[in-house]
């Protein structure tokens, strides 16, 4: 019933489109920020060097903001053309704030932008100043309803199953819209965009100090990165913590994951640094711990649990047989008439509804989940476990890599102060070489948060598997084929222009006095 | 919500009206600038000719292709089973559409950034099948639709999908394709001959009376064979227009000639085809004594008229089966829940305005028209 090829096809194929788009869009949206830093103060000094230097770094905003267009289209179409089922179990929730980010905010970044770059002659300085900024509130607006849509796969509050329609129907929208988990998430990863923002500046502006080329443009523009930076840098960790405390309380299987906690251990738990997870055997090897510091990370107190795997697989076994019920039952009123149900099935479907996506899982191991053996229902369980040793690396270097960034932004914002960045050309080559660093985090933000909610597409109500279209695995093979050749040749064609324009410079392109 | 202004069958009728709104605007808007970019190789003999007519939409494509996105979004909030099943169901085509959007955005973007013949010349043959092969698949799709898609959905209500890309190229499927294609070329050339000097202008003069031409042909014979040949698809069963969104409760009987039923229900509705080609004449006719200004109203007079004539003819079928006729998706059985209906409505009422009102701001800080001398200080790639 299942065609697994299709499922880990189409898994493969989102995972690369979304990672790949993820590579420009986080850029775009810390690009834009800083934009407006540069020309606010253009606008305030009339100084003419913070116009050329909003130009500048518009040329690499905007190679950067084509390549995210590009491939934002994609992200649209998949969720129809290879996750249809997904589309309709949960498109009257998770259309929504899709549908209300192309009226509100796409529709917003996507009409200023042409004017940053054409209206430099036709608008007042003050006008300017406002298009630029529009940009910039389109592309963080965006990412903000695109994290309540995801916020909702993570943490789906407000809504419910409807056995007419097959899908799940919206309750509350104030509940969806306000969702903690989303708050949370889209902080996190806008700050995550001011960070990457930041970083570029800084890294190629070192490169320029190291040449000796456009000092004057290159220590302002490190000085903005340097300061935007570390107030994101900060945000980023402070805010990611808010995330940890919240997918402890929502997504305990996440956290658990991510530790390694393969046992409930009595609160407050420890912290482990470092190990080896060993996935058979269900120990971490070599580990090093901190004392109490999960249990408060994860609980905010030290008389509470954080529940290890087993407790959360066995609680999942629960679950699914609590949603084979609900399974049974609406099967029964499936097959009944649809506007006169029976009075004790529906109930019996109504007490156990929030546990379907449980049962749902059993679909991976039987076509009947109504008729699950013993062995099934344990298999079905364990399959709620993701990746632990992914989950735990992917972490770890996330985490390291941002208290990197608040090092490196701390000292840049130092030498700021003191005027002092060429006499440190140390400092400034390791800023260069930090330049890949922002997107290896990022990246690996999005395989703790996507890849760590698996099995589920959305958390506790349909697995992934089921979500996939039911096209053919031929057709995914040649679109996932596609896919990756068309993007490879468009990633050497945006590395190249980024490098030549990087090249160029200021000083290269008529932008220096 | 069975009642009151906001019943759900109003909603449902209110939607489906938004979701035509959405094309209208995606015609009118992104039509120009496809229509453009599949003509620029014609338009522009010179890379300075070229950059001149990309420069006219240059600005403004990327806000006119959220008219396309938008769409495809509300489709999804709105109508998420007609999302769900044509995405799924036309999987090729829809790559190659997306394959053919996605060298927009890098086309525009990266083409000038480098002064190199043949690099531009690339990107000058990226943005013609960016803008003609979507003009294209649009009306396959359309056409597609008339024919009825082979579907159904499983006892999960997982829509199966049959057929495969070259089922799609039925010779009615290829004439609406190139009505759209003829459509959105006249657009694009309506507005380039608005907005850019000679002999740019001139040329897109020539092209769009081609184009409003090559339309009237095809409309008109599209339309015969609508009345005289083709099965079309009327609901014969029951169906409550407020039921819940399962589209397997009704019948449906395919007779020939069955589009045209709304057509002799209101005879007023004619309008819309008339109107279409009288749109063609006038471009065609206003092109001919110079007057693009005019010209340009009567091409978007034919995108109102042609997608609201596909809509009235397929009313209330969203996406009819041509292998499981009763589980065609209609307006009364796959939209979303009557509160989703709602919330969004008051959403697209609140920003919709908004959105038309800064549009309209730009294009009117961008207004003049683009000659060749134009582009000369915009060299060095910013």
């Amino acid at each position: 019933m299942i065609d697994f090829d299709v499922v880990t096809l189409s898994r493969l194929q989102f995972a690369l489109t979304a990672l790949y788009h993820f590579l420009f869009v986080p850029l775009t949206l810390g690009l834009s920020m800083i934009l407006v830093i540069m020309e606010s103060v253009y606008v305030m000094t009339g100084n003419e060097i913070w116009k050329r230097m909003t130009k500048f770094w518009g040329v690499l905003f905007g190679i950067n903001f084509a390549m995210g267009v590009a491939t934002g289209i994609t992200m649209e179409f998949q969720f129809g053309t290879n996750w249809a089922y997904y589309a309709h179990y949960v498109g009257d929730i998770f259309g929504v704030p899709l549908a209300i980010e192309g009226l509100m905010a796409f529709f917003l970044e996507a009409t200023f932008v042409g004017l940053f770059f054409f209206g430099w002659e036709k608008l007042s300085k003050v006008g300017h100043l406002i298009v630029t900024a529009m940009v910039a509130l389109g592309s963080s607006l965006s990412a903000l309803w695109i994290l309540i849509a995801n916020g909702w796969m993570q943490h789906p509050v407000g809504a419910h199953f409807d056995y007419h329609t097959m899908r799940m129907e919206l309750i509350s929208f104030k509940e969806v819209l306000f969702n903690p988990v989303a708050q949370a998430k889209f902080v996190h990863t806008v700050a995550a965009g001011y960070v990457m923002g930041s970083v570029f500046v800084l890294a190629i502006s070192a490169w320029y100090l190291l040449r000796g080329r456009n000092i004057d443009f290159a220590k302002r523009s490190m000085a903005v990165a340097a300061s935007f930076g570390l107030a994101c840098s900060i945000s980023v960790v402070v805010l990611g913590d808010e995330s940890g405390y919240l997918a402890g309380e929502d997504q305990q299987m996440k956290v658990a994951a991510i530790e390694a906690e393969w046992h409930t251990a009595p609160p407050p738990a420890s912290f482990t640094m470092f190990g080896f997870p060993d996935v058979a055997a269900r120990v971490t090897h070599a580990a090093i711990r901190i004392p109490w510091l999960l249990g408060l990370i994860a609980t905010r107190s030290i008389h509470e649990q954080v529940r290890g795997i087993d407790d959360l697989v066995a609680q999942a076994r629960a679950q699914i047989v609590k949603g084979i019920d609900a399974y049974s039952a609406l099967q029964v009123l499936r097959a009944g008439p649809p506007d006169s149900p029976d009075a004790a099935t529906l109930q019996r479907f109504n007490a156990n509804q929030a546990d379907l996506g449980y049962a749902l899982l059993l679909l991976r191991f039987t076509d009947d989940p109504s008729k699950a053996t013993p062995g099934q229902i344990d298999d079905a369980a364990w399959s709620t476990v993701p990746n632990v040793p992914v989950l735990f690396w992917s972490f770890r270097l996330m985490v390291g890599l941002g208290l990197f960034f608040i090092a490196l932004f701390a000292t840049a914002f130092y030498l700021a102060t003191r005027h002092r960045f060429e006499r440190h050309p140390r400092f400034l080559k390791l800023a260069f070489f930090s330049l890949p660093l922002p997107w290896i985090a990022v990246e690996l933000g999005w395989i703790v948060a996507e890849y760590g909610r698996q099995p589920w597409a959305v958390d506790g109500v349909l697995p992934t598997f089921l979500g996939v279209s039911r096209t053919s695995a031929g057709n995914v093979w040649f679109s996932l084929a596609g896919f990756v050749i068309f993007y490879s040749a468009l990633a050497v064609v945006d590395a190249y222009l980024l490098i030549r324009t990087v090249r160029r410079g200021p000083d290269g392109m008529g932008l220096s006095p | 919500m069975t009642d009151g202004p906001f019943a759900y069958a109003t909603l449902r009728v209110i939607w489906w009206l938004i979701l035509g709104v959405l094309l209208i605007g995606f015609a009118i808007m992104d039509g120009f600038d496809l229509g453009v970019g599949a003509s620029v190789t014609y338009l522009g003999r010179s890379d300075a000719e070229r950059r001149a007519v990309l420069l006219s939409v240059e600005p403004v494509w990327e806000g006119n292709q959220v008219w396309f996105i938008l769409g495809g979004g509300a489709a999804f909030a709105a109508w998420p089973l007609l999302y769900a099943t044509s995405f799924s169901g036309l999987y090729l085509a829809m790559l190659l559409l997306l394959m053919a959007l996605i060298l927009r955005p890098v086309g525009f973007g990266f083409r000038d950034k480098v002064q190199n013949a043949r690099w531009r010349s690339a990107w000058d043959g990226a943005l013609t099948v960016g803008g003609g092969v979507p003009a294209l698949l649009f009306g396959v799709a359309f056409g597609n639709l008339f024919l009825g898609i082979p579907f159904h959905f499983d006892s999960l209500q997982r829509p199966v999908v049959g057929g495969g890309f070259f089922s799609l190229l039925h010779p009615f499927a290829l004439l609406a394709g190139i009505v759209s294609l003829s459509m959105l070329v006249l657009q694009g050339n309506a507005y380039a001959a608005m907005k850019v000097g000679e002999p740019m202008a001139a040329r897109a003069r020539t092209l769009g009376r081609a184009a409003s031409a090559i339309f009237i042909v095809c409309f008109l014979a599209a339309g015969i064979w609508v009345y005289s040949a083709l099965p079309g698809y009327q609901v014969s069963g029951p169906l409550d227009h407020s039921g819940p969104s399962d589209p397997m409760r009704k019948t449906v009987a395919i007779v020939t000639g069955a589009w045209l039923n709304n057509f002799h229900h209101r005879p007023v509705f004619w309008l819309a085809p008339i109107l279409a080609l009288l749109g063609a004449v006038g471009a065609h006719v206003f092109l001919h004594m110079r007057e693009a200004r005019a010209a340009f109203v009567a091409s978007t007079l034919v995108q109102v008229a042609t997608i609201l004539t596909a809509g009235i003819a397929l009313f209330p079928f969203l996406m009819p089966s041509s292998t499981y006729p009763n589980q065609s998706l209609t307006v009364w059985d796959s939209s979303s829940s009557a509160k989703t209906l709602l919330i969004m409505l008051a959403v697209v009422v609140i920003f919709l305005p908004i959105v038309l009102a800064y549009t309209a701001w730009v294009f009117s800080v961008l207004r003049g028209r683009i000659n060749v001398e134009d582009v000369q200080e915009h060299e060095g790639g910013y």
